[in-house]
């Protein structure tokens, strides 16, 4: 079958926008496929029409150049919203991708192009503590989400902990939107303003504005600090905040009242698809696995092209730049003229390189293993505690997976993508790249059906 | 607090309403479900089915599945993720059996959110 279209590209985020953009300029029929309603991925989210939001960029910085590019590409290729993919697969040439269309009830429709560039992006990593399950208890990027796509402040008092510089622009944000933002607790350092990483990537603007942000709102921002344990009934009612030494063992403790905490210590790359599609993968600075690709951001697989967070979590900025360098050789390996253009590989190194040194200056120490009891889960979903998967380490599992096929941590509804880190920390592993062979809930129905693309159905 | 609507001078279309559990809960044209609830003060809608401990939002973002509800019927979809539309009965399960504010008996039970006919993985 000749597939419809030459490239697909999967997430609506900077670098899945940017390499449609670049991919469609330079000769290509291209189709943008992303879950969401609206395109901006998590870091670009967009607001709904219904709040007729007249200064949308209040909530992003780079919002109106995002805009422009979606706004171009929409007018150019086929856009796809609402479309969740479960499954891609590659043979002869042709990659199928296989979605769900709609938010309730779900309609397969199925995608053929010649390459695939995969923009899935990342989610939170979370690390399991005492309480972390309690209501009120939300990821950095899920308060967020509550802000910049459905205008919801959190809550009134809040704390804002883990690590790394994604603590900034989520505190600054609820509190500049009025929520109570009781203490930022990082980890980590606290590094001075002038050695902040934003600095190193031209971002100076950006991190002042936070830290103005914060004093003008009295938010205190600790370094060697971390929330411990939540406390709360059916509710958070208050945390513990410790002082940590630099192994983020506990050294002194006090309670913080507050009806939320958004808190996060990275970010977990999605590779399901690339994974389902055999692509290479390789540990990055903080052992996350992430695509291997090369400088063209060629997976191992041929036709196949990853940008973005799943090649190594570096932020929006350098997603665009990769974004437009995939776009560029998917056009260039289909026999477009593409013109070489080193500043923009030039330009992915540097801020390759400041990614990298962000990772490593913000790393999770093991001393978090501490901070959990016999009772604490581990895993949210089968309700697996501690005790347990120590108990599957007595009875022999001496690596993540063994641990898991014992105690079940990571079997259930999030399939080890919210505890999978933690597993792997706790077997004292680096995380493994994750083979789910479907990467979103289906019915089986759906899974039985047969599929239409989107030109026959 | 209308904060949030003040940074992105928001001028929203009226309200519509959901029903949860019977109650109502109102909601912008465009919230999720998910949103609309945390945003009323409501953050639990669910109980495991071990440790019959309380979930509402966790991720926020779909990933973690802790948020979910069943919509008209439909079993087991992501509140972060639905969009409400008006007029839709959210029942949770979390209240099956008891009298929750507002709840009806047989408007919240029954409809185990951990039982639809869905696969994941392996």
């Amino acid at each position: 079958m000749k597939p419809r279209y030459d490239l697909a590209v999967i997430g609506a985020g900077p670098a899945g926008v940017a390499g449609a953009l670049t991919a469609s300029f330079a000769g290509l029929d291209v189709v943008l496929i992303d879950a969401a309603p609206r395109p901006g991925g998590q870091y670009f989210r967009h607001l709904p029409q219904g709040f007729n939001a007249q200064a949308p960029g209040a909530l992003h910085h780079g919002l109106d150049g995002f805009t422009r590019q979606w706004e171009t590409l929409r007018a150019r290729a086929d856009v796809l919203l609402g479309h969740k993919v479960w499954a891609v697969e590659r043979a002869e040439g042709t990659v199928t991708v296989r979605c769900l269309e709609g938010d309730r009830e779900e309609r397969p429709r199925t995608v053929t192009a010649r390459g695939l560039l995969i923009a899935t992006g990342a989610h939170d990593r979370p690390l399991p503590f005492p309480g972390w399950d309690l209501p009120g208890v939300l990821t950095a990027g899920g308060a967020q989400a509550l802000l910049k796509g459905n205008l919801v402040v959190a809550g009134r008092k809040v704390v804002v902990a883990g690590t790394g510089p994604f603590l900034l622009p989520v505190a600054a944000g609820l509190a500049g939107a009025g929520a109570d933002v009781r203490g930022v607790y990082e980890a980590n350092g606290r590094l001075g303003l002038a050695r902040h990483p934003l600095l190193a990537a031209g971002k100076a603007g950006e991190a002042l504005g936070y830290g103005a942000t914060l004093a003008r709102h009295r938010v205190p921002y600790r370094g060697r600090h971390a929330v411990i344990a939540a406390h709360g009934e059916d509710a958070l009612t208050h945390v513990t905040v410790a002082r940590l030494d630099s192994a983020w063992r506990p050294v002194s403790t006090r309670t913080v009242e507050c009806d939320t905490l958004a808190y996060g210590y990275g970010f977990v790359p999605q590779l399901e698809l690339p994974v389902q599609l055999g692509c290479a993968t390789r540990a990055d600075a903080d052992g996350s696995p992430v695509v291997t690709v090369d400088g063209g951001l060629r997976t191992s697989v041929p036709g196949v092209y990853a940008a973005g967070e799943s090649t190594g979590v570096g932020g929006a900025v350098l997603a665009e730049v990769e974004g437009r360098i995939a776009g560029r050789s998917a056009a260039a390996d289909l026999g477009r003229r593409v013109p070489p253009l080193p500043r923009l590989s030039r330009r992915r190194e540097r801020l390759a390189a400041f990614a990298k040194a962000l990772l490593e200056a913000y790393p999770v120490r093991p001393g978090w293993q501490g901070w959990l009891r016999d009772d604490t889960l581990v895993c949210r979903c089968e309700e697996v505690p501690l005790s347990a998967v120590r108990e599957a380490q007595d009875l022999g599992a001496t690596d993540a997976r063994s641990v898991k096929l014992l105690a079940r941590p990571g079997m259930g509804w999030c399939q080890g993508r919210m505890c999978g880190y933690a597993v792997a920390c706790l077997a004292g592993e680096d995380p493994a790249a994750p083979r789910r062979p479907i990467a979103q809930p289906i019915r089986l129905g759906d899974l039985a059906a047969p599929t239409r693309s989107p030109l026959e159905g | 607090m209308n904060q949030p609507y003040d940074l992105v001078r928001a001028r929203p279309e009226p309200e519509f309403e959901i029903s949860v559990d019977g109650a109502p809960v109102p909601v912008i044209p465009g919230q999720t479900i998910g949103a609309a609830l945390h945003g009323a003060g409501i953050r639990s809608w669910r109980t495991t089915r071990i440790g019959a401990r309380p979930r509402g939002l966790f991720c926020g973002i779909g990933v973690c599945f802790d948020c979910l509800v069943t919509v008209n019927g439909s079993p087991s979809l992501r509140a972060c993720l639905t969009e409400a539309r008006p007029g839709d009965r959210v029942s949770t399960g979390a209240r099956a059996g008891q009298d929750g504010p507002g709840g009806r008996p047989g408007d919240g039970g029954g409809h185990g959110t951990d039982g639809g006919k869905t696969v994941n993985g392996r």
